[in-house]
């Protein structure tokens, strides 16, 4: 029995050290740049090795943290349950799909208007709930993404059950973007933009402002803070994100479906960011490419694969609340 | 038909899917009183207790039959059965949870939620199961309107369920506890009311209403599918808000308001049926923005 006590205590060491270790490279300026270019590097040449079905897993990875990162605003910074998620992203994909199929406006316009729908949509559902205790937000959100899904699969202008098809792709510099390497490179880039503006937005004022009504809404309030205004903000910063990523979304398939935007879409994203670690980008970052590449990887599970990710999901709120990611010593 | 003769065939939809609702909101509304938790998971607790309902009507059937008798000793070991899964649920990812932020236990009920769904999904293969029971259609007929016993008997068994709940929780030292519990958590324990205990006392009388409901829900449309938890969870969520949350009247009034609404309001020209659910969660954001404390609810807002 001692002896237990005693291995586990040496495991503890042990696997402390490990990440104190990586803590300490990561955190020397110089290094975190060294291991950002790697990456990028292993990014732009990866395309010369792999195969279109590894172009199209990881253009599915990258765009999965660039939604996990726009919910992560929601849920990570702001700490409010968002569980339609899903909706923003559907609202972006039908205005791209709905503006550029039946009246031909081209793609990069429509990235305009799908932000104006997403705010406005995330106007409508948050301003009045966020008032209100945060539970309510939750199901309020719940019931918006099944409003969402239905009204796109009964209204005519979305194309119904069968959904939206042809549309257009989106030309940049005189290149249609068609191929999948285009879309690898696109999400790409869409992730990097998402990790730079969540960077930024953690760091202001109003990062500051969201990590203070996470943590004491009272005491927030009564230092000036205007609580609904600050939640709202993170609330419609998250929906634009989901729907400029849903405009993409849109022109990389060139046909969407109501079906895409289900109830498991919101929880698969609200899995990515809850695995990696709520609030942290790069525990997020992980997050979401976990939720793409885990399936690919254990096929057998296929059948299993949304039961596997409840467990998992369940597991880390009750071992694990920091995510697999943990808090750096600070 | 009339339109008197609508009206009065959609009162009488309505009211059963009403009772339904009503089922399944007291568990929430119960919950929510006590420990001020969102129970995601309760409309799928609604969904296993159909399924159990039917595989021990499957079991029994041979000896007692698929009539009301059948039904009914299904019925009551769904309840305990459900029930216990509730306790269980609570003590297991619940407890450990109620000192965390809001937030972790609100994912941590979501994810109960997905494992309850998804292992449903897994075991029957995401198939519909036929609910086959032998009640016969002989019904009341009044003028174009046909009302059958089974919808009457539905109805008949909420009522006889909810007047045992109110007498219990009016009439018992356990019912007492509970609303003692629900006011004063800390001033409870100090008078030595064990409050764990009455908790999941709470779950389990939560869960084994929205078994009942199941089992009904079952008999009502002859099938059920693992799916079915997931709207009624958020209507039941509804209904618990327009009738207040936190009110035990107030969920089964609000129950009852939203199938009336529901039934009615699939009547309404343009608004055809494939809207109803629609129309329900419309409800639910005007009712939040106008009237968050519902119509028997207290007027303070607690704030988060």
């Amino acid at each position: 029995m001692g002896g237990n006590h005693q291995d586990a205590a040496v495991a503890e060491l042990s696997t402390g050290g490990l990440r104190n270790r990586i803590y300490d490279i990561v955190e020397v300026r110089r290094n975190r740049y060294a291991i950002y270019a790697a990456l990028t590097v292993g990014v732009m040449l990866l395309p010369a090795f792999a195969n279109n079905y590894v172009m199209e897993v990881f253009s599915n990875a990258f765009f999965y943290v660039t939604l996990c990162l726009g919910l992560n605003i929601v849920v990570g910074y702001a700490g409010l349950l968002d569980l339609g998620y899903a909706a923003f992203f559907a609202v972006g994909a039908y205005t791209t799909g709905i503006l550029t199929s039946h009246f031909h406006v081209n793609f990069w316009l429509t990235i305009p208007f799908a932000v104006g729908f997403s705010i406005v949509a995330g106007v409508i559902i948050g301003g009045p709930t966020l008032r209100l205790r945060s539970d309510y937000l939750a199901i309020v959100t719940l019931g918006f993404g099944e409003i969402v899904r239905i009204a796109a699969r009964n209204l005519k202008i979305t194309g119904g059950a069968s959904g939206l098809i042809g549309i257009e792709r989106p030309v940049l510099l005189g290149l249609e973007l068609s191929r999948i390497q285009h879309y690898y490179f696109v999400f790409f880039v869409l992730a990097v933009v998402a990790i730079l503006i969540s960077h930024r937005l953690q760091h202001s004022r109003l990062g500051r402002a969201w990590q203070y009504v996470r943590e004491d809404e009272d005491a927030a309030e009564a230092m000036g803070i205007n609580r609904v205004a600050v939640k709202l903000y993170a609330y419609i910063i998250g929906a634009i994100f989901g729907g400029v990523a849903g405009c993409f979304f849109a022109a990389k398939m060139t046909a969407i479906s109501p079906e895409t935007f289900q109830f498991n879409q919101s929880v698969l994203i609200l899995l990515g960011v809850v695995l990696g670690g709520m609030g942290k980008i790069p525990g997020v970052i992980v997050g979401g490419l976990v939720l793409v590449l885990f399936p690919e990887f254990f096929r057998q599970f296929e059948q299993f694969r949304l039961l596997v990710f409840a467990v998992v999901m369940l597991v880390i709120m009750l071992y694990r609340p920091q995510g697999i990611w943990p808090e750096s010593r600070q | 038909m009339s339109t008197l003769d609508i009206l009065l065939q959609q009162l009488a939809n309505g009211l059963i899917l009403g009772s339904f609702y009503s089922l399944v909101a007291l568990g929430y509304t119960m919950v929510y009183g006590i420990i001020m938790l969102l129970n995601f998971a309760h409309g799928d607790i609604y969904m296993v207790g159909a399924f159990l309902g039917l595989a021990i009507l499957t079991t029994i059937g041979s000896v007692l039959g698929f009539g009301w008798g059948g039904i009914l000793a299904a019925m009551c070991c769904s309840m305990i059965i459900t029930g216990l899964l509730g306790v269980l649920i609570q003590r297991v990812a619940y407890v450990p949870m109620l000192s965390a932020p809001r937030l972790s236990i609100l994912i941590t009920a979501l994810a109960v939620s997905m494992v309850l769904y998804n292992g449903a999904m897994a075991i029957t293969d995401g198939e519909y199961r036929a609910f086959t029971v032998d009640l016969g259609f002989e019904g009341i007929e009044m003028g174009a309107v046909f009302i059958t016993y089974t919808q009457v008997a539905l109805v008949l068994a909420t009522a006889v369920l909810m007047v045992t709940l109110y007498l219990f929780v009016h009439r018992t030292m356990w019912g007492k506890a509970m609303r003692a519990i629900a006011i004063d958590k800390d001033a409870c324990r100090l008078m030595g009311i064990n409050v764990n205990a009455v908790i999941a006392l709470t779950f389990f009388v939560g869960s084994a209403l929205a078994a009942a409901a199941g089992v009904m829900a079952g008999v009502y449309y002859g099938s059920i599918h693992f799916f079915m938890g997931f709207v009624i969870g958020l209507k039941a969520f509804t209904s618990a808000v327009i009738g207040g949350i936190g009110s035990i009247p107030g969920a089964m009034l609000g129950g009852l308001v939203l199938g009336l609404l529901e039934a009615f309001g699939t009547q309404i020209p343009f608004i055809g049926s494939e809207w109803k659910d629609v129309f329900a969660f419309a409800i639910l954001i005007l009712l939040l923005v106008f009237r968050p404390t519902g119509i028997l609810g207290k007027t303070e807002i607690e704030r988060m």
